[in-house]
């Protein structure tokens, strides 16, 4: 009950922010580059259409989850609204899964707007529908509670700018993070395996999430991979998020 | 009776910039708050007013000491429950109207949907702000918004409300018309502790005051005790006596029409004084005993 006041809260503060102007400009950016982009191409038209409005909804879904996350939950402490939170009977572990909740509601809201937007520009660009982009969503939207998760734990310690930072670090390496397991092939060094390894494995693997390919191309996905990385995505948002509220616990709120 | 407030052997110290030393900021504070009282918390700006808050709030851990609250310990939840807290400078989510900060309020305190309808409309009356509470907060002005966070602070019907510096921005109206509210409150039986770096708040509705002063309390009692105990002068009145008779008699002065106002500073240089008006056959037209004020009273521990 206290948890989903919370949620409301910052569901309503996003919404009636400025991510929607953001979602606006993502929805006419994809109408007309997706478009561009498929008069210059040669080749299969829909699947430009897909490849690139995908990757677009990719790109500004993934902002939005990193901005909003550091911004309503720093806001929260430097204008602090949060000591009104805090000193009514409420735990700090409802007051992370509160904001948690919020914003996983917000990044729904926004992606599904972007899908359906996506949709209906391919059905009036191409008159079909493609279903298999649905997964696309799927993973894509668990890539996000990630993404919120890292900003929530980042900002109950540091700073916006601070936590914008090592979020989208984060954010770049977890896209690439399978080249550490060939990279760890090349070390020669125990030790520096070993750091390889145990990072490979601490650090978020986001391209479990991007399936972006393979449901353009229209290639096999099987049901244990999506349901492999969902779990994945479960487990290492359960542990950002007990992490956060650790960290949140200890601090001062001066 | 069980206390409204309980501070004992308060500590608390905040790391240094490189965080190789603490910096003490409460030193040990000690004070009770019965129930029913208005209890005024004064101190210069960086005494440690907001830190006690803080630290009865749970939203810092003191180093030592314990505070209860309406007997409970005050980082259990259950404490929080009977609390209403107005922050100092409060802010609140600008893309909210002042109803749906209330209903988020009670929201917190998980009250059900026609309950919260009711203390909504019994708050916003209460504060005054009945008829604007479709204003969104980000156009609020500061004395709206002070009663806005008064308003979220009594929405639970809270027996004890703490108020950090409740008077800050506020205008002359604005003032007067907090003071009764919580005069009101007080009568209905509520407890108010308040900061204030503020004299003239205090010395008009306050019960008991405790000065606060580089973390320490140096004085803590009733107001009436605080400041009669202490007279700082008299102020003797003398007539009949004219210039010249007076400046012989040693009689010197304020001249006001015909009378001499004489400063004497101990009871007895007011005896020797009334002899020598009366070697001179003047008259005692009154004695006048100055006291402190709660200023005086201040500015001699800030000087210390």
């Amino acid at each position: 009950m206290k948890i989903l006041a919370i949620a409301r809260n910052t569901f309503r503060e996003a919404v009636r922010n400025k991510v929607f102007y953001l979602l606006l400009f993502f929805g006419v950016f994809f109408a007309f580059s997706s478009r561009f982009v498929s008069m210059l191409s040669v080749g299969d038209q829909q699947k430009v259409l897909m490849d690139v409005g995908l990757a677009s909804i990719h790109f500004f879904s993934v902002l939005v989850a990193i901005f909003t996350g550091i911004n309503l939950v720093y806001k929260e402490i430097e204008k602090k609204t949060i000591y009104n939170i805090l000193s009514k009977p409420i735990t700090r572990l409802e007051f992370v899964l509160g904001k948690f909740t919020g914003l996983a509601l917000t990044l729904l809201v926004a992606l599904a707007s972007m899908a359906l937007l996506f949709f209906l520009f391919l059905f009036v660009t191409t008159g079909s529908f493609a279903p298999r982009c649905l997964i696309f969503f799927g993973l894509l939207y668990i890539e996000l509670l990630i993404i919120t998760s890292l900003s929530l734990v980042f900002s109950s310690f540091s700073t916006p700018i601070l936590s914008s930072i090592f979020t989208v670090t984060l954010y770049l390496v977890g896209q690439v993070l399978w080249t550490f397991q060939e990279f760890k092939t090349r070390l020669h060094e125990p030790f520096s395996r070993y750091v390889a390894t145990a990072l490979y494995y601490l650090l978020p693997n986001l391209d479990k999430f991007n399936v972006k390919n393979e449901v353009v191309m229209e290639m096999e996905l099987s049901g244990g991979r999506l349901l492999a990385a969902a779990a994945y995505g479960v487990v290492y948002v359960a542990a950002l998020l007990t992490l956060a509220v650790v960290i949140f616990r200890r601090r001062e709120l001066n | 009776m069980m206390a409204a407030i309980e501070i004992q052997g308060l500590e608390k110290s905040y790391p240094s910039t490189f965080g190789t030393r603490r910096i003490p900021v409460l030193r040990g504070i000690n004070l009770t708050v019965e129930p029913g009282q208005i209890y005024g918390f004064l101190g210069p700006n960086g005494a440690g007013k907001t830190t006690t808050i803080k630290c009865m709030l749970g939203l810092l851990r003191p180093d030592r000491g314990n505070i209860r609250l309406l007997g409970r310990d005050s980082n259990s939840l259950e404490s929080r429950r009977h609390l209403g807290f107005l922050p100092e400078n409060p802010y609140f989510y600008e893309y909210l109207t002042i109803r749906e900060l209330l209903g988020f309020t009670g929201r917190l305190f998980g009250m059900s949907p026609a309950e919260r309808k009711r203390r909504v409309e019994e708050v916003l009356r209460q504060v005054g702000l009945w008829g604007r509470e479709e204003t969104k907060l980000g156009k609020c002005s500061k004395g709206m918004i002070q009663r806005a966070g008064l308003a979220q602070a009594l929405v639970q019907d809270p027996e004890v409300l703490i108020l950090d510096e409740p008077f800050s921005g506020l205008d002359p109206v604005g003032r007067k018309e907090l003071r009764d509210l919580v005069l009101s409150l007080k009568h209905s039986g509520r407890t108010i502790f308040f900061s204030s770096h503020i004299l003239q708040d205090m010395e008009l509705m306050v019960d008991r005051v405790a000065i606060i002063i580089n973390g320490r309390l140096v004085r803590e009692g009733h107001l009436d005790e605080l400041i009669s105990r202490s007279v700082r002068h008299y102020e003797l009145v003398v007539e009949g006596v004219d210039e010249k008779a007076a400046a012989r008699a040693g009689l010197s002065g304020e001249r006001r029409d015909n009378r001499t106002i004489i400063r004497v500073e101990t009871l007895e240089e007011v005896n020797s004084k009334i002899r020598a008006v009366q070697s001179v056959s003047g008259r005692i037209a009154a004695m006048i005993p100055v006291k402190l004020t709660l200023e005086d009273i201040f500015m001699r521990e800030v000087g210390k």
